[in-house]
């Protein structure tokens, strides 16, 4: 495989993105998106094969720019992580590309979506391979960029609107400390290249302190804050929920398997930095806080996308926590493959539903699903098992590898990680009761979707299903992880929360009156933990006060510029007035005092033209600045 | 061709201009497109030519014996980007003023007059040609306010004089002292580099001429001339205030006060950063704050040319080629941001209160992604020029000695506020209901836009987009001739 193969996995959607980009039919936009992300598909799968049996390599491609005397070389990394990462995002993405031409099918901007996709796509594979912080860093934008205007795709809502501004501005904060991260190991390390033959960023040793806090640290850190944001974590979670205002696929897509991901892949792949660092227990706890927050408030909600998107935000939590239990990045990024399947096809599921549903995203307005959409359903439930870490889905082994590692690293974290599954079954259980079970509580019968959305949900949960037992194994030990002991109080903390929340959630609300109140969503949980009213009273009113300081600010510089304009008008007025008019006149004949007269009135309107006023300055300058430069030399 | 020959046709095309019959609009608009797209093919044959180091293009005349000024013209790797800047925003400056119909001889005269005033700066290698070419373009501005403006177009235009003259005060002060410190009888730049000039005489003298030059360039708190003057300006005015008037300052800063007082650039570079930094971080807020989209835009310039005072406060290789690269991105980028708000959208809604407008997106859905790419632009993403420079703002920022650690968290907390208001402003712009009532933005769709405007947006869109993917074509061209600054800087003892 050659340096420009590799590249053509990220430039085919690349292309696409541009083809499409002036389209206007729908169908032929879909065409062109989904044949480049099929190649790319195929190109991924092949550098798969390559990087399963063959060492990791990196591939430059173009020095950029030179800085300062220091080339800035673009280069690409092949290795198990990136080839896994990309063939994970090609095929999910290939499935919700087919699945969007069925969802999409009746919007007349069909093909601006599309090109929107396909623009994400690229910057994400480009995360993905990149070997230079640099690059990996503008993928980060354009990615973003593609999720602003795929979250406010639909800008005739004001809600969805003002979530891709949101969203934009709170991953933006993140991307602050990524940005300042790499600014800090350019310097230190004199190169932004990760790998490079044992001269890159993560094979040199940064040593040396920045404000008494080793380098490392303070690099991984800043990372971390990138991750954060990117990943949302708490407290930097906030805009994920809202990004659901977007078309279902984006949720899937985006906000479920892929870009939220890519914060947990940040610190997979910038992990000796981490580890070198010591900041790898902060992670884990940032992960198993934002875990159980998310999952408590998962409970409370009554959005099927918005309770989907509290437990992206769980689980990306507990991606964290494997990552800063272990010794490798695998744990973390095993769980990172499996939850990309099931979670992508739980939105996709939700998606169908709600589809079926003349677009209704409440729970409450459900109900009876399961008869009346045969094939999501029992998909659906596929994906809800694997959510659940019911024994022996693909979500348990990765699950069970995380509390696994958490086990032997932090025993108050691992209890914490255990409840937050507990809620997860709960929840979860919840959700399916209310939308599968009983009867249709709608005002419009549900009916199932076409083929081309069912098929890729089936095929989704053969992988939420299988993917575990069949590749887990071999996954791990390719990503580097180290075989551990499985203790018994694991595998049966694992099995318990998980039944055991089920059975919570079943006994609680099987055979309840669905229409009452439910028991489960306090206030606090409904409210979200009133993170946004927290930020509104703190953050936001920062904001404002910072913004009114700097226009008061404005205002007084404006003020004593005008001052010095009045006061510079009054010394010529002064001037022409008394000097001119007063003693001039005093001392001249009438007549011609008189004509001295009107020339200083007349000089008086002058004084707001130009050419004295610059000759007066002129004269003065000059003269001030001889007498200045004499002292000066004398 | 000859780099002379930008000075020359912008002087000819305010000639030709001014004597044509006021009625002819649209001859003369074909006139004035003619010698701008000439002045630009020049200023790019330049940049082809321009063997990456040295000065090209000397020319060096006797002038006025009795001081040692000389006309000497040449252009090297710092001029060139400029030159091609001024280029670019002359040419759209006359494809977005397409339609004007009122006084288009002089208009245009005073027009041209402007431009070549800001090429003769760019071209010179004497201070006192400098000088001379500085004031030149000072005097056209007034008229094309005066005359062509809008909101309060006499106190903007008187207030943009004043402080332009105001600075050129300090400046000529600064110059004198050079001059009578150096004691060679010349101001020829070669010469005066060469000169050593006290270590005293530095400290004093440099900060004359860098906050003479910097009045123009919007520093803080000599920056309030700026967005009332951008906003009072006629479309075409206020793209080359933005894009190039504001670079000349910054030219003049890089050029003179730094590139020839090293050890007084040294001192008083820690002052400059912090005031670049209050520039950037202010000028978002303030931007934020503002309901007459002209004004956002205008308070936009005065946060993005902080980058460019942070790149020369941070006196590094990195941070001076960022400060260059920033001066040419925010020259393109903002002199579109003004072409459409200004003329694209003005035109069409007769208004320019946010609260007026009724989402635009569905009523004129090109004009707002252009704008909205324009605003991408502007936010520094990636692939675009604004990105690049302010990278390399930033890096030089972070290694330089004189800028502090913190004042780079700031400068990046900056960017973050920049993408704020921008997502605000375009949220309020384009994806928002009206807010107040009995405006003139009626509703239906809007005309699509004109030839000559997309041909406008498309060069300079083309050009950001272009440096922002190849950033070497143009750092590579700097790197020499900021070299010997630096050089200079570092021996500087």
């Amino acid at each position: 495989m050659s340096a420009s193969t590799l590249a053509l996995i990220p430039c085919l959607p690349l292309l696409a993105a541009l083809c499409t980009a002036g389209m206007r039919n729908g169908r032929r936009a879909a065409a062109v998106a989904i044949g480049a992300l099929a190649m790319s598909a195929l190109l991924a799968l092949w550098a798969l094969s390559q990087a399963w049996t063959g060492d990791a390599q990196v591939f430059p491609l173009a020095d950029w720019l030179s800085v300062g005397g220091t080339r800035i070389t673009f280069s690409l990394r092949l290795d198990a992580l990136s080839a896994l990462m990309a063939s994970m995002v090609t095929f999910v993405g290939l499935l919700i590309f087919i699945f969007s031409t069925g969802y999409m099918a009746h919007d007349p901007r069909c093909a601006r979506f599309f090109c929107y996709l396909s623009l994400f796509a690229a910057g994400m594979l480009g995360l993905v391979l990149s070997n230079n912080l640099l690059l990996l860093f503008m993928s980060w934008e354009i990615v973003g960029l593609a999720s602003y205007l795929l979250i406010g795709f639909w800008f005739h809502k004001p809600s969805a609107a003002a979530a891709g501004k949101k969203a934009f501005i709170v991953t933006r904060l993140g991307d602050l400390g990524l940005l300042l991260g790499l600014l800090v190991a350019f310097t230190q390390t004199g190169t932004l290249e990760l790998y490079a033959g044992g001269a890159g960023l993560l094979e040199k040793d940064p040593g040396t302190l920045v404000w008494g806090v080793g380098a490392a640290k303070l690099v991984s850190l800043l990372l971390f804050v990138g991750a954060a944001g990117k990943s949302g974590q708490v407290p930097l979670h906030v805009w994920l929920p809202d990004a659901m205002e977007g078309p279902t696929p984006v949720s899937a897509l985006i906000h479920a398997a892929t870009m939220v991901a890519a914060g947990v892949f940040l610190v997979a792949r910038t992990f000796p930095l981490f580890e070198a660092g010591g900041t790898l227990p902060l992670v884990a706890w940032t992960g198993g806080v934002t875990a159980l927050i998310a999952a408590l408030i998962a409970l409370g909600q009554f959005d099927i996308k918005r309770i989907l998107a509290y437990s992206t935000v769980s689980q990306l939590g507990l991606m964290m926590v494997g990552l800063g239990a272990a010794t490798t990045g695998a744990i973390g990024m095993y769980h990172l493959f499996t939850h990309a399947y099931f979670k992508a096809l739980l939105f996709l599921g939700a998606g169908s539903i709600s589809h079926g549903c003349h677009h209704e995203q409440d729970i409450r307005k459900m109900g009876g699903i399961a008869r009346a959409m045969p094939v999501t359903t029992a998909a659906y439930l596929c994906g809800a098992l694997a959510l659940v870490a019911f024994p022996y889905t693909s979500g348990y082994f990765s699950k069970d590898a995380v509390l696994v590692a958490v086990y032997g690293a932090d025993r108050p974290l691992f209890y914490l990680c255990a409840f937050s599954s507990l809620l997860t079954a709960l929840y979860v259980t919840r959700q399916c009761v209310y939308v599968f079970a009983g009867a249709h509580r709608g005002a419009h019968a549900p009916h199932e979707s076409p083929a081309v959305m069912t098929v890729p949900l089936v095929i989704l949960a053969v992988f939420a299903l299988g993917m575990g037992g069949l590749f887990g194994g071999a996954l791990q030990a390719k990503l580097g992880a180290i075989h551990a002991a499985h203790p018994f109080p694991v595998i049966a903390t694992s099995w318990a929360v998980a039944l055991g929340g089920m059975l919570l959630g079943w006994v609680i609300y099987s055979g309840r009156d669905l229409r009452a109140p439910d028991p489960l969503a306090l206030v606090p949980l409904q409210r979200k933990l009133w993170f946004d009213e927290l930020y509104a009273a703190t953050a936001g009113r920062l904001w404002s006060g910072l913004t009114a300081l700097a226009v008061l600010l404005q205002e007084m510089v404006a003020a004593l510029a005008e001052l010095v304009q009045e006061l510079a008008q009054a010394t010529g007025q002064f001037f022409s007035r008394s000097v001119d008019g007063r003693l001039i006149d005093q001392l001249a004949v009438d007549g011609l005092a008189r004509r001295f007269h009107e020339g200083g009135r007349a000089a008086v309107r002058f004084q707001s033209g130009f050419l004295p006023g610059y000759l007066r300055w002129v004269v003065l300058g000059t003269l001030l600045g001889g007498l200045f430069v004499h002292w000066l030399l004398t | 061709m000859h780099a002379l020959l930008t000075l020359i046709l912008s002087f000819a095309g305010a000639l030709a201009c001014g004597l044509m019959p006021a009625g002819r609009a649209r001859q003369i608009r074909w006139v004035a497109l003619a010698f701008a797209s000439l002045g630009l093919l020049t200023a790019l044959h330049c940049a082809l030519r321009y063997g990456g180091s040295g000065v090209a293009d000397e020319v060096d005349w006797p002038w006025i014996p009795s001081l040692g000024a000389r006309l000497a013209f040449g252009y090297d790797g710092i001029s060139l980007p400029l030159l091609l800047v001024t280029g670019l925003v002359a040419v759209c400056g006359v494809l977005f003023t397409w339609e004007l119909k009122e006084r288009a001889n002089e208009f245009y005269a005073y027009y041209f007059a402007l431009v070549g005033g800001v090429y003769g700066v760019f071209l010179s290698r004497d201070l006192f040609l400098l000088f001379v070419f500085y004031e030149i373009a000072v005097v056209p501005k007034y008229f094309l306010i005066a005359i062509w403006g809008g909101t309060r177009k006499d106190y903007a235009a008187m207030k943009l004089v004043l402080y332009s003259f105001a600075g050129s005060a300090l400046v000529l002060l600064g110059l004198l002292g050079l001059y009578f410190g150096a004691n060679a009888s010349t101001f020829t730049l070669q010469e005066l580099s060469q000169a050593s000039l006290s270590a005293p005489l530095q400290y004093v003298v440099f900060p004359l001429l860098f906050v003479g030059f910097a009045v123009l360039a919007g520093m803080w708190p000599f920056h309030t001339w700026a967005p009332t003057g951008h906003v009072a300006a006629p479309t075409a005015a206020s793209m080359l205030l933005a894009g190039v008037v504001m670079k000349l300052g910054a030219y003049g800063c890089l050029r003179v006060a730094i590139g020839l007082l090293p050890l007084g650039a040294k001192v008083w570079a820690p002052w400059v950063a912090a005031l670049a930094v209050v520039n950037i971080v202010y000028g978002a807020l303030v931007a934020l704050r503002q309901t007459d989209f002209k004004f956002v835009i205008g308070y936009s310039s005065v946060s993005h040319m902080g980058f460019v005072l942070l790149g020369l406060a941070t006196l590094t290789q990195t941070g001076l080629t960022g400060a260059v690269l920033q001066m040419f991105s925010h020259g393109v980028i903002g002199a579109l941001l003004f072409a459409l708000v200004g003329a694209v959208i003005y035109s069409r809604t007769h208004t320019r209160q946010l609260e007026e407008f009724h989402l635009l997106i569905a009523r004129m859905p090109v004009i707002a992604w252009v704008f909205i790419l324009a605003g991408l632009a502007s936010m520094g993403l990636p692939g675009f020029s604004g990105f690049a420079a302010e990278l390399h703002v930033l890096m030089g920022a972070w290694q330089s000695p004189w800028v502090s650690a913190g004042l780079v968290v700031l400068a990046g907390a900056g960017v973050v506020a920049t993408f704020g208001y921008t997502l605000v402003k375009i949220h309020e712009a384009f994806f928002r209901p009206r807010v107040a009532s009995g405006s003139s933005d009626k509703e239906g769709l809007y005309e699509p836009m004109t030839a000559a405007e997309i041909a406008g947006c498309a060069l300079l869109l083309g050009s950001s987009l272009l440096v922002g993917l190849f950033p070497s074509l143009l750092t590579d061209k700097m790197q020499a001739s900021l070299k010997l600054i630096v050089d200079r800087l570092n021996e500087a003892r």
